[in-house]
C-alpha cells in the first residue's frame, strides 16, 4: 500500500478499528493476563494506557471518532477498587452524561462503550473485546464526527 | 409590571442612598424600540433609569464575576438560578451581592418579533399584560405576547427566584408542565434525524464564541478551544469541529446550565441548540436527582460522586 493510501472501508473484510483506553491499575493489567495466559481476541483493539478512567476527557473519544476509528473502548477498575480511591467514580458520572449526550446527537448505540474490568478478569477482557468487536462490526464504519477534509 | 417597576426603583434607591450597595446591576431603555440593556447605577437619583417589563432579556448574574464592591442585582427566576451557581461555584460571595428578585412571567423574543414584522421597520413598541402593540410607518399590529415568549420561557418552571434578598412585587403562581416534553419528543425521532437537526443547525456556526462569551456558567481563564499549547480542538468551522465544539461546551454546563437561552439569544446566526442543554439538564435530573440552582448546599453534580450512582450503561 502507498503512503497516504488508506483502506477502503466499504469493500467486503473491512475489519473496525477499535481504541481502547484502558486504566494502568485494572484492565491494562487485565489485557495482560489475557495475553499471558494466550487467550484469543480480536487484534482490531488498539489498547492506549491511561493512569485511571478519571483521565479519559471525553475528548479523547470523540477526537478518536474525528479521525475516523469505529469505535471506543474505555475501561477501568470496578467501584471502590480504583488506585486512586475515586477516580472512576468521578468518571462514571462524567460517561453517563455523554453517552447520554452522544447517543441523544444520534451517534449509534454501542459506538462508545465503557467496561470495567479488574486485574484478575483476563478471561473477562477477551470476552469484553469480542463483544465490542462483534457489536462494532455489526454497526459498520464509523461515520459520525468523521472529520473528511 | 409597571407597579413592579415602580417598586424596583424605589428598592434600588433606597439601597443606595443607604449605601447598603455600591452599584446596582439593572436594566434600562435601549435605543431601538422594544430592547433593554444592562446599566451600571451608583448615584440614587440614576435609579429612575431603571426598567423592568419582558423585554430585559439578559442575564445579569453574567456581570457578578467582573463586579467590584457590594452589588445589587436584578434577577429574574434564571438568573437568580445562575447567581446560585456561581456562589456555589465560589465565583461570587453570597455576602458580596444583594439580589433584587423579580417574578417574571417570561420573557419576549426579539427574534420573534423580528418574524411577526417580516422585514418591516419597528418605530414603537408598547407592552400590555398580554399584548405587545407594534408600530412602524403604515402599520399597527398586536401580537399575543404568549406567542413572543422565548423558546427557554415556555417551559420555564422556576418563574420566581430561588434566592433574593428583597422580592419586589409578588410571587407568581409556577406553571404545571412537564418542562422537559420538547427533550422527549426530539428523542423519539431516528438517529439520523437528529444527527441531521445538530449537523443543520452548527453549520451556520461561525464560531464567533459569543455563546461562550455571554454564558454566565463559562468563566474559565481559557476555554478549552483556545488552549494553543498544543492546540488539540479543531478551531476550523469544518462541520465535524463545529459540532464537538457546542458538544464539549453542552458537557462543561452539564449541571450548571440553568437554560436561561442567553446562548441562543447572543448567537448571530440563529444556531438554536438549546434541546441539547436541556437534555444535559434533564439527565442531571434523573440519574442524579440534581435540580440545577436550586439550593445553595448540594454539590455540583458532576463534581462529585455517590458509590451506587446508576451504572447500566457500563459492561
Amino acid at each position: 500500500m502507498k503512503e497516504g493510501q488508506t483502506v477502503d472501508t466499504e469493500k467486503a473484510g473491512w475489519e473496525p478499528r477499535i481504541i481502547a483506553f484502558l486504566c494502568n491499575w485494572c484492565s491494562y493489567a487485565g489485557a495482560d493476563l489475557a495475553g499471558i495466559s494466550r487467550l484469543q481476541y480480536p487484534p482490531n483493539v488498539r489498547v492506549i494506557r491511561v493512569p485511571c478512567s478519571g483521565r479519559v476527557n471525553p475528548y479523547f473519544i470523540i477526537k478518536s471518532l474525528q479521525h475516523g476509528v469505529d469505535g471506543v473502548l474505555v475501561s477501568g477498575c470496578h467501584p471502590g477498587d480504583c488506585h486512586y480511591i475515586n477516580g472512576n467514580l468521578v468518571a462514571r458520572r462524567r460517561f453517563a452524561i455523554f453517552k447520554s449526550i452522544l447517543e441523544f446527537m444520534g451517534v449509534e448505540k454501542g459506538r462508545v462503550q465503557f467496561s470495567w474490568i479488574s486485574a484478575a478478569e483476563g478471561e473477562r477482557f477477551s470476552q469484553v473485546i469480542k463483544e465490542v468487536t462483534e457489536e462494532i462490526k455489526a454497526l459498520g464504519p464509523g461515520k459520525r464526527f468523521v472529520k473528511e477534509i | 409590571m409597571q407597579e413592579n417597576q415602580k417598586h424596583l426603583r424605589e428598592a434600588a434607591e433606597k439601597l443606595l442612598s443607604d449605601k447598603k450597595v455600591d452599584v446596582i446591576i439593572g436594566y434600562e431603555r435601549g435605543t431601538l424600540p422594544l430592547r433593554t440593556r444592562p446599566v451600571f447605577i451608583r448615584e440614587p437619583d440614576e435609579t429612575k433609569k431603571l426598567v423592568w417589563n419582558s423585554r430585559c432579556e439578559n442575564n445579569l448574574s453574567f456581570y457578578l464575576k467582573t463586579a467590584k464592591g457590594k452589588v445589587g442585582i436584578v434577577a429574574k427566576g434564571c438568573d437568580a438560578r445562575s447567581i446560585v451557581g456561581l456562589i456555589k461555584e465560589r465565583q461570587v460571595k453570597r455576602e458580596d451581592i444583594f439580589i433584587i428578585g423579580v417574578p417574571c412571567p417570561g420573557i419576549i423574543d426579539r427574534k420573534k418579533i423580528e418574524d411577526t414584522l417580516e422585514g418591516r421597520d419597528l418605530q414603537e413598541g408598547v407592552e400590555s399584560d398580554s399584548q405587545v402593540i407594534l408600530k412602524g410607518e403604515g402599520f399597527e399590529e398586536k401580537a399575543d405576547k404568549d406567542k413572543l415568549l422565548h423558546s427557554s420561557c415556555t417551559t420555564c418552571t422556576h418563574r420566581n427566584p430561588v434566592l433574593y434578598d428583597t422580592l419586589i412585587g409578588k410571587e407568581i403562581p409556577e406553571p404545571k408542565m412537564d418542562e422537559y416534553s420538547d427533550v422527549e419528543e426530539f428523542s423519539s425521532k431516528k438517529d439520523n434525524e437528529r444527527w441531521t437537526y445538530f449537523n443543520d443547525e452548527t453549520s451556520r456556526c461561525i464560531r464567533c464564541y459569543a455563546c461562550r462569551n455571554a454564558c454566565p456558567s463559562c468563566y474559565c481563564p481559557q476555554c478549552f478551544v483556545d488552549q494553543s499549547l498544543p492546540t488539540w480542538f479543531g478551531r476550523t468551522p469544518h462541520p465535524s469541529d463545529t459540532l464537538i465544539f457546542h458538544m464539549i461546551r453542552t458537557l462543561h454546563t452539564a449541571g450548571r446550565c440553568v437554560d436561561c437561552g442567553t446562548c441562543s439569544r447572543v448567537c448571530p446566526m440563529n444556531v438554536e441548540l438549546q434541546i441539547l442543554n436541556k437534555k444535559a439538564e434533564k439527565d442531571v435530573k434523573e440519574l442524579y436527582g440534581y435540580e440545577v440552582g436550586t439550593n445553595l448546599e448540594e454539590l455540583p453534580p458532576m463534581a462529585t460522586f455517590k458509590i451506587d450512582d446508576p451504572q447500566e450503561f457500563i459492561k
